[in-house]
C-alpha cells in the first residue's frame, strides 16, 4: 500500500491494526458513550414515553394509573379557556421579542459595531443580566414594578411626570408586557452578542466596496450588513422562540401566571397542573403537546436553514 | 482651501460617534438601574427603603446583610448550590468531551443515529420535561434509589440535560484540530484512548473552560430542578431559598434586597472573571447549533 493512501484514509489504520487494537478501539466507543447515553435514555427520552403513557390516563398520582380514558385530556386541554390564554401569551411573547426585542438587539449591535472604542464595555454591560438568574432578576423587578409610587420606581417616575400609577403586575392587561420588557432586559444582551460574532464575520471589505461606490450608512446596513447577517438572525430567531415557548421561571416568580391567569404560559400551565394540583396524567398531557410543538418548530426551522445563504461561503 | 485640510479620522467621525454614545449609554443605563436600586436597597433600612426607595442609601445600614450572613440556613443554602454545581460542571463536562471526542474522531457503525439521538434533547429543554422527569424519578424511588429530595436527584438531571447542547458545541471544538495529527499520532501507534487523553483534551482545554463555564452558570442558578425535587429546607439551593424568603418575607423590601443582592453578587463576580470563556462557549454553541 501506497504511504500516502495510508495516511489519508483513516479507517485502513484502524482496519489494518492488530486484532487486539481493534476491539480495545470498539471498546474505546463503547465506553466513551455509555455514560451520557444511560444519562440521556434514562432521564431526557425515557420520561417522553412515560408521559405519552400518563397523559392517557386521569391520574392524580395515588397508586398506579387505572382511570383510562385516551384522549380526553388533551380534548380538555385544548377546551380550556386558560390553556388557549396561555398560547396567546406565547404567542405575544414571541411576537414582541421578534418585533422589537432582536431589532433593538441589532440596532446595538450595529452601532456598538466593529471597532467602536469601548466596545468590550458596552458588551459587558449589556450581557450582564442574561448570567444573574431568573429569579434574582424577577425579584428584583418586582421591587421596580411595586405599584405603590411611594415604593416602586416607575411609578415613582410615572407620578413625577404626572402620570398616573399603574399596577404594572397586578393589572390584567398590562402584566404581559411588564414581563416581557423583563424578558427583553435579561434577553437581548444574549442576541445582540450574537450579531456582534456575526458582524465580525462580515469581511470589512464588503462594506467598504459599497461605500466605494456610493452606499450610505443606512443603504450599507440593508443591503450589505443585514443579508450577510442571515444565519446568525436565524439562529436568534430560533432560539427566541423556543425560549418563548418554554417560559417559565420569570413568570412563575414574577406573578404565578397571575392575576388570574393574564400572565399564564403553557409552562406555568402544566407546571400548575402537575406539581400544585397534582393532576399528572393532565400535566403530562400539556408537557407532550409542548414537546410536540418545540419539535414540529425545530424541524421548520431546520428545513428552512437548509436553504444556502449567503453566509456559507465566508 | 482649509475645506481640503485632512482631518483626523475621529474628529470626522466625531458627531456621529456622539449620538451613538448617547445611544448606547442610555442603554447602558436601563440595564444598571435594576442592579443599582437592588443594590443601594441592600444597605437601607426598611424606614429609609419605604422614606427613599430610590435615593443613595445615606448612611448606609449594613444590618440587613449581616442579619442575613449570620443566618446558618443562608451558608447552608450557599453550600448545596456549590455542591450542585461543581457536580453538575465536573460530569457534564466529562462526560460531553467523551461523546463530542467519539462523534467527531471516530468511524463506528450507527454514529449518524446515536447523534441524531442527542439532538432530540434540544427540543425537549428541561423546563418542558420537568413533569416527565419527576414521573421517572418517582419511579426509580420506588425500586429503592432514592432521588426525590437528594441533591443526587437534581445532579443526575441538569447533567442529563445539559449534554445535548454541550455534546454539539465541543464536538465543533474537537472537529476544529487538524486531521493530521491524528493521522500522526496513528502513525506513531497511538491508540484511541492515547490519543484523546494525552493529545486531543490538552488541546481542547479553553474549550473545556468555555463549556465548564456555561454549565456553572446554568446550573447555579437553576430554580426549577431544585424546586421540584428538593422539599427538606436543608437541601435548598441558593435560588430555590431566594424564592422561599421573598415568599416569607415579601413585605420587608429591605431584606429582600439584601438577599437577593448577596445572592446575585457571585454571580456578577464570576461573570467579570470568566467573561471571555462564557461569550466564546456560547458563541461556539449558537453558531453551530
Amino acid at each position: 500500500m501506497q504511504l500516502s493512501q495510508f495516511i489519508h484514509d483513516k479507517h485502513s489504520v484502524q482496519e489494518n491494526a492488530p486484532k487486539n487494537q481493534r476491539f480495545q478501539n470498539r471498546l474505546v466507543v463503547i465506553l466513551f458513550l455509555l455514560p451520557a447515553l444511560v444519562l440521556f435514555l434514562l432521564f431526557v427520552i425515557y420520561p417522553i414515553f412515560r408521559s405519552v403513557y400518563y397523559s392517557m390516563y386521569d391520574w392524580k398520582g395515588f397508586g398506579p394509573a387505572v382511570d383510562y380514558i385516551g384522549l380526553g385530556n388533551y380534548k380538555k386541554i385544548f377546551s380550556d379557556e386558560v390553556f388557549i390564554k396561555s398560547i396567546k401569551n406565547v404567542l405575544l411573547i414571541i411576537t414582541l421579542s421578534l418585533g422589537l426585542q432582536l431589532p433593538m438587539a441589532l440596532v446595538l449591535a450595529v452601532l456598538v459595531g466593529r471597532d467602536l472604542p469601548g466596545r468590550s464595555f458596552f458588551r459587558t454591560v449589556f450581557f450582564l443580566p442574561y448570567v444573574l438568574s431568573e429569579v434574582n432578576t424577577g425579584i428584583m423587578w418586582m421591587l421596580l414594578y411595586n405599584a405603590d409610587p411611594e415604593r416602586g420606581f416607575f411609578n415613582a417616575i410615572f407620578v413625577w411626570l404626572g402620570l398616573q400609577p399603574v399596577a404594572w403586575l397586578a393589572d390584567m392587561s398590562v402584566v404581559i408586557y411588564a414581563v416581557f420588557i423583563t424578558l427583553t432586559w435579561k434577553y437581548f444582551g444574549f442576541h445582540m452578542l450574537l450579531y456582534l460574532t456575526g458582524l465580525q464575520n462580515i469581511p470589512r471589505e464588503i462594506e467598504e466596496a459599497a461605500r466605494i461606490d456610493g452606499a450610505n450608512a443606512i443603504q450599507n446596513f440593508f443591503y450589505i450588513t443585514l443579508p450577510l447577517l442571515g444565519s446568525t438572525i436565524k439562529t436568534s430567531v430560533y432560539m427566541s422562540v423556543l425560549g418563548s415557548i418554554q417560559q417559565f421561571v420569570l413568570i412563575w416568580v414574577m406573578t404565578r401566571g397571575g392575576p388570574v391567569n393574564a400572565s399564564e404560559t403553557m409552562a406555568t400551565y402544566m407546571y400548575r397542573f402537575g406539581f400544585v394540583r397534582f393532576q399528572l396524567g393532565y400535566g403530562a398531557a400539556v408537557a407532550i403537546i409542548m414537546f410536540i410543538l418545540c419539535m414540529i418548530f425545530s424541524l421548520l426551522y431546520q428545513a428552512l436553514t437548509r436553504k444556502p445563504d449567503y453566509l456559507s461561503g465566508l | 482651501m482649509s475645506k481640503y485640510i485632512a482631518l483626523p479620522r475621529w474628529m470626522k467621525k466625531a458627531p456621529q460617534r456622539l449620538v451613538v454614545y448617547a445611544f448606547l449609554i442610555f442603554a447602558s443605563i436601563m440595564i444598571f438601574i435594576p442592579l443599582v436600586i437592588l443594590l443601594f436597597g441592600s444597605v437601607k433600612t426598611t424606614g429609609q427603603m419605604y422614606s427613599h426607595p430610590y435615593s443613595i442609601p445615606n448612611p448606609p445600614y449594613w444590618g440587613n446583610l449581616m442579619q442575613i450572613l449570620k443566618t446558618p440556613s443562608f451558608w447552608n443554602m450557599l453550600k448545596n448550590s456549590l455542591i450542585v454545581m461543581t457536580a453538575t460542571t465536573m460530569g457534564t463536562v466529562c462526560v460531553c468531551s467523551l461523546v463530542a471526542f467519539v462523534f467527531a474522531r471516530l468511524q463506528f457503525r450507527g454514529k449518524n443515529f446515536f447523534s441524531n439521538l442527542f439532538t432530540v434533547g434540544l427540543m425537549f429543554p428541561i423546563n418542558v420535561a420537568i413533569l416527565p422527569v419527576y414521573f421517572v424519578l418517582r419511579q426509580i424511588e420506588q425500586i429503592g434509589i432514592p432521588m426525590i429530595d437528594t441533591l443526587w436527584g437534581v445532579i443526575f438531571i441538569q447533567i442529563a440535560f445539559q449534554l445535548s447542547g454541550n455534546i454539539l458545541i465541543l464536538k465543533g471544538f474537537f472537529t476544529a484540530v487538524p486531521s493530521e495529527l491524528q493521522d500522526a499520532a496513528y502513525i506513531d501507534g497511538c491508540s484511541n484512548f492515547d490519543f484523546f487523553w494525552r493529545i486531543m483534551l490538552p488541546l481542547v482545554k479553553p474549550s473545556l473552560t468555555a463549556v465548564g463555564s456555561l454549565v456553572m452558570i446554568a446550573s447555579w442558578n437553576d430554580l426549577l430542578v431544585p424546586l421540584v425535587i428538593l422539599n427538606s429546607n436543608r437541601l435548598w439551593t441558593l435560588p430555590l431559598g431566594t424564592m422561599q424568603f421573598q415568599g416569607q418575607y415579601g413585605q420587608d423590601l429591605a431584606l429582600i434586597s439584601a438577599f437577593v443582592a448577596l445572592s446575585a453578587i457571585p454571580t456578577i463576580i464570576f461573570y467579570f472573571f470568566a467573561e471571555k470563556q462564557i461569550i466564546s462557549g456560547l458563541t461556539a454553541g449558537a453558531v453551530k447549533g
